[in-house]
């Protein structure tokens, strides 16, 4: 499979829409509040699809794909009891503190409302976060299109090998996010994220349409499919009897209560977004205009996934299967990788790309690459403005230089951006040379992650918490999630950055069944302990936490709105169909 | 902000259309044996005009800027 001209011609069409709505808005971007806070200035329904667009990057495309393929349509957990109500409740309980407090940041509110310290541990951890899943992001994006194979023959007429892929794939869309948030700061990131939206849609919805046409539609894939696969929440009484390993507790308190909230209600990437509408009623209806679209994200993403299970394919030798996921490959061998019982493994990440190609004829194609390579930028650019503000405000600011003119933070928040691009580039060639590294790494964020919804829920809901129970009920988190960790082990797995380093007390039936039970350790600590040793310690006087506090902040008021407007009557809306979601596919 | 964010992406998806369409006219039958023998550039590109059209029209109506 080659690409022809028009595809070619669609891939740089994009690269110049993003480039030049980057160049337009340079004018505009002219203090600091216009390059980290896009000038507070946005439209509710902008915000609110570049909260999702910014989320939805390479690895939820291809993540949730693969999760499709192995685990069925329980993915879908992520978004039926995962994100749609974190995203209500940041919306209507969560956004009053960040939007009304003088908080620029998420790290800068936990400075008002609690202290320095948890201040500067949520934003050290927090900076380098964003610049080590950038640059996994960058790094599992350029190998899938290396693997792809498509880009291959003009390197080749060139005289450059399949590495060159790679490299330029990581070189050319760094550079062009690199160049629009550079020019426009974060209201060209929103911008860019709102047209990679539609992008990733457009690219998406006739491939959706073609496969469920091949696999006979909803009803053809359930009756090709086991009932495992084609079911959310049958089988959810007991790790045995479901594909995830887990049951219905682990699932909600560790997925739909610790993880979920965890990330849509505190996590810089998502909550600017909606940090940057023009009004307190915008901010709150951002997260809440973004569950809409998101609550049907899984056709777009885990129903490929199904897709591609159930079509009948041919393979090499000619016989009839059904199924379009590759096997896996050892690089080095180029045979099929087997696992422990001699079966052929199957390389589920490529689900996506195995679609793409066997449904897209030329043309098509070059838009449904184009919503790919729209997916990863998004993300990217997401992680880049999050990143430049925390490190502008939360760190330069805060401890390495204190009054400078607004100027200079504009010039520093541009020098941010290119240090934490190229600061991703480099994560990703380490990812390429020590992957195990990088799965450490992404481990420790998950423990320093996992508490902190915790210190959030106290700090905005229970005005005697301190700042050093904050701090100590964060550190305790997450060394607890360390220990939880290291003293338990999915089944099936080694010793080391599986867990188990400190010996193996408990197995679990999964990976995933480990990860949800780590955070509710973590949570539970963080929880406990912040009510401990904020009982101990001397509380802040109320009129030093109004506008931050529940209990001392006067409610928004949303009588004036029009009810279609009103964050109640939308959250409403959004759960009662989220409901009805899981009742149509239990 | 001097820039409504419809009209960029309106003007894109013109372009996709057009192009699409304009390929899905001209192109050989045997391109679309892959996609079921339906010819997916020529719906599809139709389908991204008129979206491209709707985008258009909301983001020029006059003294309408949310």
């Amino acid at each position: 499979m080659n690409l022809t001209f028009i595809d070619w011609l669609i891939i740089f069409v994009y690269f110049g829409f993003v480039l030049g709505v980057g160049f337009v808005l340079k004018r505009y971007t002219k203090t600091s509040k216009d390059f980290f806070q896009a000038g507070r200035s946005m439209p509710a329904w902008i915000c609110g699809l570049a909260f999702i667009s910014a989320n939805l990057g390479a690895q939820e495309i291809i993540g949730m794909a693969a999760s499709g393929a192995k685990y069925g349509i329980a993915t879908s957990h992520f978004y039926w009891i995962g994100a749609i109500p974190a995203m209500v409740f940041v919306g209507l309980f969560m956004m009053p503190f960040y939007y009304g407090s003088r908080a620029r940041s998420v790290p800068e509110y936990l400075r008002l409302r609690f202290d320095e310290k948890t201040r500067g541990f949520n934003a050290i951890s927090f900076a380098l976060m964003t610049v080590f899943s950038s640059g996994i992001s960058m790094y599992a994006m350029a190998k899938l299109i290396q693997i792809l194979h498509i880009f291959d023959a003009p390197f080749r007429s060139m005289g450059l090998g399949p590495d060159y892929v790679f490299h330029v794939c990581i070189v050319i869309s760094a550079l062009i996010v690199l160049g629009y948030v550079f020019l426009g700061g974060l209201t060209s990131a929103i911008y860019n994220e709102v047209l990679q939206f539609f992008l990733i849609v457009a690219g998406f919805v006739p491939l959706i349409f073609l496969g469920l046409k091949h696999a006979g539609g909803w009803n053809g894939i359930r009756q090709t499919l086991s009932p495992a696969l084609t079911h959310s929440w049958q089988g959810m009484g007991s790790p045995s009897t479901n594909l995830m390993g887990i049951e219905a507790f682990g699932l909600v308190m560790g997925l739909g209560f610790v993880l979920s909230f965890g990330y849509w209600c505190t996590d810089f990437l998502v909550v600017q977004r909606a940090m940057a509408a023009n009004s307190m009623s915008a901010a709150r209806r951002t997260p809440l205009i973004a569950a809409m679209p998101k609550m049907l994200f899984p056709i777009l993403v885990v129903l490929p996934g199904l897709i591609a299970m159930a079509v009948p394919a041919r393979d090499a030798a000619g016989s009839r299967h059904t199924g379009l996921i590759p096997y896996k490959i050892v690089e080095a061998t180029g045979e099929i990788k087997h696992d422990q019982n001699g079966k052929p493994e199957f390389d589920y990440d490529l689900t996506v790309p195995a679609l793409l190609l066997n449904y897209f004829p030329t043309g098509i194609l070059g838009l449904g690459l184009t919503a790919l390579i729209a997916s990863f930028m998004s993300g990217m650019a997401g992680n880049v403005t999050a990143f430049n503000t925390v490190w502008t405000y939360d760190i330069y600011q805060a401890y390495i230089r204190k009054d400078a003119s607004d100027a200079h933070y504009l010039w520093m928040g541009r020098m941010a951006t290119i240090f934490g691009i190229a600061a991703s580039v480099f994560a990703a060639y380490v990812a390429t040379q020590f992957n195990n590294i990088m799965d450490i790494l992404q481990l420790v964020f998950a423990f320093v992650n996992a508490p902190l919804f915790a210190t959030f829920l106290l700090g905005m809901f229970w005005k005697r918490a301190t700042g050093h129970g904050a701090f100590m009920g964060l550190v305790s988190g997450t060394l607890a999630a360390s220990l939880h960790h290291g003293l338990t082990l999915p089944i099936g797995s080694g010793v080391g950055v599986k867990g188990g380093w400190l010996g193996a007390l408990h197995t679990y039936p999964s990976e995933m069944a480990q990860n949800f039970w780590t955070a509710i350790y973590a949570w539970t600590t963080c929880f406990v302990v912040t009510i401990l040793v904020s009982a101990l310690t001397k509380p802040r006087p109320d009129r030093e936490l109004t506008g931050l506090v529940y209990s001392l902040t006067d409610r928004p008021k949303d009588e004036t709105l029009a009810w279609y407007l009103r964050p109640a009557t939308l959250a409403c809306f959004v759960l009662g169909a989220t409901l009805l979601l899981n009742i149509i596919f239990y | 902000m001097g820039l409504d964010i419809r009209l960029p992406i309106g003007l894109m998806f013109a372009i996709f259309g057009v192009l699409l369409a304009g390929y899905g006219l001209f192109s050989d039958k045997s391109v679309y044996e892959r996609s079921l023998g339906i010819n997916i550039n020529l719906i599809w590109g139709t389908i991204l005009i008129g979206f491209s059209v709707i985008l258009l029209w909301l983001g020029s109506r006059k003294g309408h800027r949310d």
